[in-house]
């Protein structure tokens, strides 16, 4: 059975903070952050903004966008993120329950770092192929935490973007033409039960994790398609800084243009399991019928998967039923001082 | 229906009375209006006390009370309608003598609010909106007032200036009441530069956190006249009770009380009278505009003009009609259930001649509006001297 | 606190933003209730709010009831939307409280409206947030 992307939306918080005020905070070198992590701001959720609230509003537009489905037919909802509100209680059922799929539907919530958002994607579109569904909604979203001083603190950040896979043709705005995993146990960064913040091993998590994770998985993904970079006129790579991405891209063949629309990070920050999804998102804003876009994400522990998407007519039509993805993150930003970052995120202590 | 008559008054000073406690102050007023009554036993006590239970963490508050006053046996029942509970306990003392269930009532409002901190006592204030529909989206009393203040600023073009007035007029009265929270000169200036609670709304434009109680004793106007000892006889003549909507998003107007105006006709229906016969008025002044809106409401001025009456000098003493000469919640104190009765307690004083240094010459006609929440219950009294 | 099963049993209000449509004389009840204000009817038909609006009256409450200080300060707004129904929410991304005006189009948005601690439960629902 052919499956497709039937509708897709993102959400990202109003709120940035400049990595100017981290640094100065920390005493950081503002100036060789921005150029080699490749970062100017990043988006901070409000203390009313969680994954679950961002994975209801990117996943309203995506329904904006598919047009007419019932939300009652949606049989399975997969939220991947690391930053889940409840330790125990899934976020999904809630997002099910505001967008009116419950109760008929399969629910759960996936972990894999920043990788649970495409995880959920995999899931769902490999659902939707086997006929066990009509639709299925596969969400990536995280409001990210980097420890404070920390190197991620400048990149952590929060996003959601939320994809409905379908099986009616008619419906696509883009069809999933193949999808390939590439997984080892590397352990770059990690979490444990009861942490507040990831930990990881440095300069490890470059060469060895990323770099090598996901050139394996686009690579992969490339032959047992049978494609090769030129084929492409989008490729969206996870980006955990505005440096990576692009790095890993050149080094695979693409060109600055097929990576330019779905690189976000500069200005969002790195969004986690919504990273690559976000960039997803921006790319289907914008491509034209008959594109093929190449997404491979990334993360930690670690894995990649990597979809070859060709974009359909219909995209034409839906792409405004709801806010597109740029002018989310450059339109209408608040910017906000450190104190009131660390009152957001939880990192003042307040009384008890 | 009996002509009913108040024969005795007391309260207890208004403030944080930290040594105190619920039923020490209770006593204290009820024992002190009974003496003025010249009677040591009544047939029924009315409590009106808007939340004990999260106030002090008591309930079966009538009986307890009695028992502190040296009456278990006596029939006693506490009624609640939020912040006018003190005014619906004068209703329910009024309605038993006039149907001739009880020939004499010890009326009392009183609450205890020193004895939780600010955020709970906001959150057991806020128990008297829709917790479900407004309280649950973080909205507090001065948030609520501050939507209607701004809905009548929108309409009327009605002033933050006109609202200090309110204040400003209030403290100076307050500075005459020896029961009063706060004996404090209030200037225009302080009040628009005090701290922002809710815009527009700044803290000299709320009433405080209090403890205090009130009491009057109610009886026919027969028996009244045996106890007066040559002092003026004081009846009322008016009772209205009415209720709005408590949620703000099921009122078609929001610049306009209309709780407190369906209580207010009743009132003056009863008791066969017009807005310009009153010679002295309490109003429930939980806000500054709270004031403003009350005193158009019960026809003192027209909708929207409220404001300026205050901005003018018409509601001070020594004004065309004189309103709060207590001090109003604002300067006297607001504990929540002794409000609506202690606001009786003024106007007997008004009208026996013995208000003092803030006594409005001839008084004889005073009504008194206490109100529930951010408008969704009032009470009317009309009290008038006996000829 | 909200209890678990008060917060379950206002989902469909607070979640999907469901009213009730008389079917006597089609006034919309939100929240839905058992007996119609205004013509006593009993019967409904279950919809779902429209989530554009704009501010009929509004506030910014400073000092925050317990459990919203995080969020302090706070501002609120009565909301028409745009089926006539008013609600009261709070206004979300706020950055100047001076932009605020009666009149101004907003639209809701799902979102965190308390939570009950570190280890209870969030209670979500909707916020407006300024249309632009």
């Amino acid at each position: 059975m052919q499956v497709g992307i039937v509708g897709y939306g993102a959400f990202i918080p109003r709120r940035r903070i400049k990595l100017e005020e981290i640094a100065k905070v920390w005493g950081a070198d503002a100036p060789s952050y921005r150029k080699g992590l490749q970062l100017n701001e990043k988006s901070v959720p409000g203390a009313d903004e969680d994954t679950v609230t961002m994975s209801v509003e990117a996943t309203r537009n995506a329904l904006a966008r598919a047009g007419g489905i019932d939300p009652a037919q949606i049989g399975a909802l997969y939220i991947g993120s690391e930053s889940h509100p409840y330790a125990v209680k899934p976020s999904g059922t809630i997002v099910a329950e505001a967008i009116g799929a419950t109760p008929a539907i399969h629910i759960a919530d996936f972990e894999f770092a920043c990788k649970a958002g495409t995880e959920s994607m995999f899931v769902a579109q490999a659902l939707v192929k086997a006929g066990e569904v009509s639709y299925a909604v596969g969400i990536g979203a995280d409001t990210s935490q980097g420890a404070p001083g920390d190197a991620l603190e400048y990149s952590a950040a929060a996003g959601a973007a939320s994809f409905i896979f379908g099986s009616d043709r008619e419906r696509f705005v883009a069809e999933v033409v193949d999808t390939y995993s590439w997984t080892t146990d590397t352990p770059d960064f990690w979490r444990r039960e009861y942490m507040h913040y990831p930990r990881h091993g440095s300069r490890f998590t470059g060469e060895p994790a990323y770099f090598r994770t996901t050139t394996s998985s686009a690579k992969g993904m490339m032959e047992k398609a049978g494609l090769e970079p030129k084929d492409f006129a989008h490729a969206i790579f996870h980006q955990p800084n505005g440096k990576f991405p692009m790095r890993v891209g050149t080094m695979l063949g693409f060109t600055k243009e097929q990576l330019a629309t779905g690189w976000l990070s500069p200005w969002l920050g790195n969004t986690y399991s919504g990273a690559s999804p976000i960039g997803f998102t921006a790319v289907l804003d914008i491509a034209k019928p008959g594109d093929l876009v190449l997404l491979t994400s990334f993360g930690s522990g670690a894995g990649s998967d990597s979809f070859v998407f060709r974009v359909s007519d219909r995209i034409e039509m839906v792409r405004d039923r709801a806010p597109r993805t740029r002018p989310q993150l450059d339109e209408h930003q608040i910017y906000i001082d450190y104190g009131t970052y660390a009152k957001l995120r939880g990192k003042i202590r307040m009384a008890e | 229906m009996r002509d009913v008559a108040v024969v005795g008054v007391g309260m207890t000073e208004f403030g944080e009375l930290w040594s105190e406690s619920l039923r020490t102050i209770w006593t204290k007023a009820a024992t002190a209006a009974l003496a003025d009554a010249g009677l040591d036993s009544v047939d029924l006590i009315t409590v009106g006390c808007m939340s004990p239970g999260l106030f002090v963490g008591q309930e079966h508050l009538a009986s307890l009370l009695a028992d502190e006053l040296g009456m278990a046996g006596v029939a006693a029942t506490r009624v609640e309608s939020a912040c006018a509970s003190g005014g619906l306990a004068v209703r329910a003392g009024f309605a038993e003598i006039a149907a001739g269930l009880a020939d004499t009532v010890l009326v009392t409002g009183v609450e205890k609010m020193t004895d939780v901190d600010g955020a709970d006592a906001t959150y057991a204030l806020g128990s008297a909106a829709d917790q479900e529909w407004e309280g649950f989206h973080g909205i507090t009393f001065p948030g609520l007032y501050a939507m209607l203040a701004r809905a009548h600023m929108a309409r009327y073009g009605t002033t933050r200036e006109q609202m200090a007035a309110v204040a400003v007029k209030n403290h100076a009265n307050g500075l005459l009441n020896p029961h009063a929270q706060y004996h404090l000169k209030v200037t225009a200036k302080d009040v628009l530069e005090s701290t922002l609670v809710a815009d527009p709304l700044r803290l000299l434009d709320c009433s405080p956190v209090t403890d205090g109680a009130a009491a009057v004793v109610l009886t026919t106007v027969e028996r009244a006249r045996e106890l007066a000892a040559g002092r003026p006889v004081v009846t009322i003549t008016g009772s209205g009770l009415a209720t709005d909507t408590i949620t703000l998003a099921n009122r078609e107007e929001l610049s306009e009380l209309r709780a407190v105006r369906l209580a207010a006709e009743r009132a003056y229906r009863m008791a066969g009278r017009r807005p310009e016969q009153l010679h002295v008025v309490e109003v429930h002044d939980c806000f500054t505009i709270a004031e403003i809106m009350a005193t158009e409401a019960i026809g003192l001025f027209d909708p929207g003009f409220g404001g300026s009456a205050a901005a003018d000098g018409l509601t001070a003493l020594g004004g065309k009609i004189p309103v709060n000469t207590s001090g109003g919640l604002k300067s006297k104190g607001h504990p929540v259930g002794a409000t609506g009765v202690a606001q009786v307690v003024e106007l007997v004083n008004q009208l026996r001649g013995e208000a003092g240094q803030r006594q409005v010459e001839g008084a004889a006609i005073g009504l008194a509006q206490n109100m529930g929440g951010s408008g969704g219950s009032s009470v009317v009294h009309i009290l008038e001297v006996v000829r | 606190m909200i209890s678990p099963a008060r917060s379950w049993r206002e989902f469909p209000q607070r979640y999907r933003l469901e009213a009730a449509k008389c079917a006597g004389c089609g006034k919309v009840l939100y929240p839905p209730r058992v007996k119609c204000p205004a013509c006593a009817g009993t019967a409904f038909e279950t919809i779902v709010l429209p989530r554009e609006g704009k501010v009929v009256t509004f506030t910014v409450v400073r000092v925050p009831p317990a459990g919203f200080t995080e969020q302090s300060p706070l501002p609120i707004a009565l909301v028409e939307l745009a089926d006539g129904v008013r609600v009261m929410v709070q206004i979300g991304d706020v950055a100047d409280p001076a932009e605020l005006e009666i009149g101004m189009p907003v639209r809701l948005e799902f979102r965190r409206i308390s939570w009950d601690g570190e280890a209870g439960l969030i209670f979500y629902g909707h916020k407006a947030v300024i249309a632009r």
